[in-house]
């Protein structure tokens, strides 16, 4: 049985039938990524999956259990966790109170330590920077804050949206190489990408998003050989 | 930018132009002449003086202060300079009000007016003599900017500090009238109006020496500020507030009382308004409902007029307070997916609802239309009624010491960091599991309890309310001394109310011009301390963010070599 499961979903804005029957699979452990151009319906999946938009049809499903009925700040509480597009951290609040607000879900204090302990490590940057106001921080320690303040959910699925947006080439490679080392620690992650080398560079597998469609879906590594994806995104002849 | 040495004269005539230009309005509208007979120093400086005067001064200094480090001596002309431009600008304003009636369009261009632009002197003298003072302020400026920072802030402060005596005289004399052989020797000080010149002299002779040799002395150690243990000091002087707030009354009597309930009533509406717009960030222009809510509420349960069995004030004080939460939540509920403009416009248009319903024909057996409701009661403790401005500054202090404290409990609780969240940003906050109705609804809601509180002690205060008292310039009020405060300080609140509402009280001439001077204050406060005057710590340093973000960006580059190298 899957982690996630998206069955069938069919999201509108307004008359807009921006997701036409969407279908996708992410198994515990797995990252998987979800690839395409611009306005593909990258983001409205994954706000559809975070439940932010409802699908007019179709169901999202965690562990067999149907999130349709759960309200966007619910979902939390199920294990999917959010990095957002444009990192949208708490630009007034510290790196600190930002990490705490990661953790709203959490019942227990030290369990709140613990994982702020874990993302210090992870990231040693944001202990530098913990109480430093979070819209001076770079772009790349934005990225990291964002991504730390997902991770203090102690979320099963963690969904990423563009995380390598507006970054720096080196800092690119920082993130991917945190989100592989992520996953290793046992976090599922759904990706999702425009950056298509890099991202089937450390997915397992991936799907490929035209117009509210998936056309394609396959292994990272077949993908990346794949001549329509070469050609279309990876910008080789 | 230009150079000073392509054109060393632009930037000083510019500064003059606008100065004089500022002076010519401040004169056309009135205030000058308004404020003729308000001396600073009895029969030498008028507050009219002040008024046209500093906008030179001012203009000249700041001037000074951008331009890049000049010479003694182009600081010095260019300082005259522009005190020569804006002096002209002035005497135009004179010689042509002479000659053309501008009167048709300009009531106030009078000859009023003229005589006090040219000293009382006829008209070519005096026309000098304006043109010479002027560049005199210009020069004074210079003589700023070129003095040592210590001995300039002396003579600042000196100034300052004779020009809010001059001007609080009456406050002062009735004050220290009480005083015995005090009083005599304050009474030496000050003229009918104003300082005696030998008093403002001596006055202004202690202020700036006392400041200058405060100066002097060593830079007391500041502690740092993990220490929990805080020195006896703080504590005393937090006691020493608290045993002046409450000696206020008796000090000040019932003239200045009234005002200081006034200022304590917008304390309490600002605090409440502060934690919707500035901790929650939903901007809320109806603000005045809730205040009419609960000034209403009061009414319609205390008064004999509309009850056959009325209440008293303390039973009508949890159904009032009760009927502004739930108009909070009702207000609440339709705006909770709006947000930025459209919030304010519905909020608006909530606001005006209100009142127009107190005031309607139709409810009138309910509100009393636009005859409003008399005879509310008063509070009461035990059988001693407060009943005089001085007794209700009691109730005031006592509403805003409660709700003050809540406020601040509330900035640093789990709701207030939950507010700030959804104020950055309302999307990732409902990701991070934030339920944003019902914090929202919170906002809200407390907003309109503490206004509401607020409404019930004016309406005790007048034994009346009137629709007409509900206008949406009560809103803008409270919103404008949050602005001027500080947008989310507790502290702001307190020195904002003490500003917009206290001094236009204190100085009546000010009370005709006062929107003026609220416009005026609200654009030079975005421009030069947009934080307001007592910030919010959290707020200064974004603000100051240009400082920090050069350093984000010195640290991004950095960063991207550091992780180069490492590769």
């Amino acid at each position: 049985m899957p982690l996630l499961e998206v069955e069938h979903i069919h999201t509108y804005y307004g008359h807009i039938h921006a997701l036409k029957g969407v279908s996708l699979t992410v198994e515990k452990g797995e990252i998987v990524t979800l690839i395409g151009g611009n306005g593909a319906g990258k983001t409205t999946t994954l706000r559809t999956i975070s439940g932010m938009l409802k699908p007019r049809e179709g169901r999202v499903k965690l562990n067999d259990e149907d999130l349709g009925k759960f309200k966007a700040n619910e979902i939390v509480y199920k294990g999917i966790a959010m990095v957002p597009e444009g990192r949208g951290v708490f630009a007034r609040l510290t790196v600190k109170e930002n990490l705490e607000m990661g953790a709203f879900s959490l019942k227990s204090r030290e369990q709140l330590n613990r994982n702020m302990e874990r993302i210090f490590s992870l990231f040693p940057r944001l202990r530098d920077r913990r109480s430093q106001i979070a819209g001076t921080l770079s772009g790349g320690e934005q990225q990291m804050l964002a991504t730390g303040r997902a991770l203090m959910a102690s979320p099963n699925i963690l969904l990423m949206d563009e995380p390598s947006m507006g970054l720096a080439p080196v800092l690119v490679e920082l993130i991917f190489d945190t989100i592989q080392q992520i996953n290793k620690e046992g976090v599922t992650i759904l990706l999702v990408e425009q950056n298509a080398l890099m991202a089937l560079g450390i997915a397992h597998r991936g799907y490929v998003m035209q117009t509210g469609e998936i056309v394609l879906n396959d292994s990272a590594e077949k993908l990346r050989t794949n001549s329509m994806i070469q050609k279309a995104y990876l910008g080789m002849e | 930018m230009d150079s000073p040495s392509s054109s060393p004269w632009k930037q000083p005539l510019q500064a003059g132009v606008i100065a004089g230009a500022v002076s010519v309005l401040l004169s056309l509208v009135g205030m000058v002449a308004t404020f003729k007979d308000r001396f600073i120093i009895s029969g030498v400086f008028s507050m009219g003086q002040v008024i046209f005067l500093a906008p030179i001064l001012l203009m000249a200094y700041s001037l000074l202060r951008r331009t890049a480090p000049q010479s003694r001596q182009q600081v010095i002309l260019s300082g005259l300079f522009t005190g020569l431009v804006g002096g002209v600008v002035l005497a135009a304003l004179v010689v042509i009000g002479k000659n053309v009636d501008l009167q048709a369009m300009f009531v106030n261009s009078s000859p009023i007016l003229h005589n006090i632009l040219t000293f009382n002197q006829p008209l070519v003298p005096g026309l000098l003599i304006l043109i010479a003072i002027c560049m005199v302020m210009g020069v004074l400026a210079s003589g700023i900017v070129l003095l040592p920072q210590r001995v300039a802030t002396a003579i600042i402060q000196g100034v300052s500090w004779i020009l809010l005596i001059g001007l609080m005289r009456d406050l002062i004399i009735t004050v220290t009238s009480r005083w015995g052989p005090l009083a005599g020797l304050v009474r030496l000080f000050f003229a009918n109006s104003g300082l005696k010149p030998l008093g403002a002299i001596l006055l202004f002779a202690l202020i700036a020496g006392l400041n200058y040799w405060r100066s002097g002395r060593p830079a007391p150690v500041v502690k740092p500020a993990q220490t929990k243990e805080r020195p006896l000091i703080y504590y005393a002087k937090w006691i020493g507030l608290g045993v002046l707030l409450l000696l206020l009354p008796p000090i000040l009597g019932i003239f200045f009382s009234d005002i200081l309930d006034t200022v304590f009533m917008y304390i309490l509406m600002g605090i409440g308004l502060n934690i919707v717009v500035g901790f929650a960030g939903l901007l809320d222009l109806g603000y005045v409902a809730f205040f009419a809510i609960g000034a209403y509420t009061m009414g319609v349960l205390t008064s004999p007029e509309l009850n056959a069995d009325p209440m008293t004030y303390w039973q009508a004080l949890p159904f009032a307070m009760i009927a502004c939460v739930v108009s909070g939540m009702i207000l609440g509920l339709p705006v909770l997916k709006m947000r930025g403009d459209y919030l304010a416009i519905v909020t608006l248009g909530f606001g005006e609802i209100v009142r127009l319903l107190a005031l309607s024909d139709w409810l009138r057996p309910w509100f009393g239309g636009s005859q409003g409701i008399q005879l509310i009661a008063q509070p009461t403790i035990g059988n001693f009624v407060l009943n005089t401005q001085q007794e209700l500054y009691y109730l005031f202090l006592l509403g805003v010491g409660i709700v003050a404290f809540i406020a601040w409990r509330l900035r640093d609780s789990r709701m207030g960091r939950t507010w700030m969240a959804l104020r950055e940003d309302e999307d990732v906050a409902i990701a991070m599991g934030i339920n944003h109705v019902a914090t929202k609804l919170m906002a809200f809601a407390t907003g309109a309890l503490f206004s509401g509180i607020a409404g019930t002690i004016f309406a005790a205060k007048l034994q009346s309310v009137y629709p007409h008292s509900m206008n949406f310039l009560v809103s803008i009020n409270v919103l404008s001394l949050i602005i001027i405060g500080g947008m989310g300080s507790i502290p702001g609140v307190f020195v904002g109310s003490l500003v917009l509402m206290g001094s236009p009280e204190l100085l009546r001439e000010f009370a005709e011009y006062r929107y003026l001077v609220y416009g005026a204050l609200l654009v030079v406060m975005m421009l030069t301390r947009p934080e307001g005057l007592w910030p919010d710590a959290r707020r200064r340093l974004e603000l100051h963010e240009e400082e920090l973000e050069k350093e984000a960006q010195e640290l991004a580059d950095a960063e991207s070599a550091a992780t180069e190298t490492t590769k």
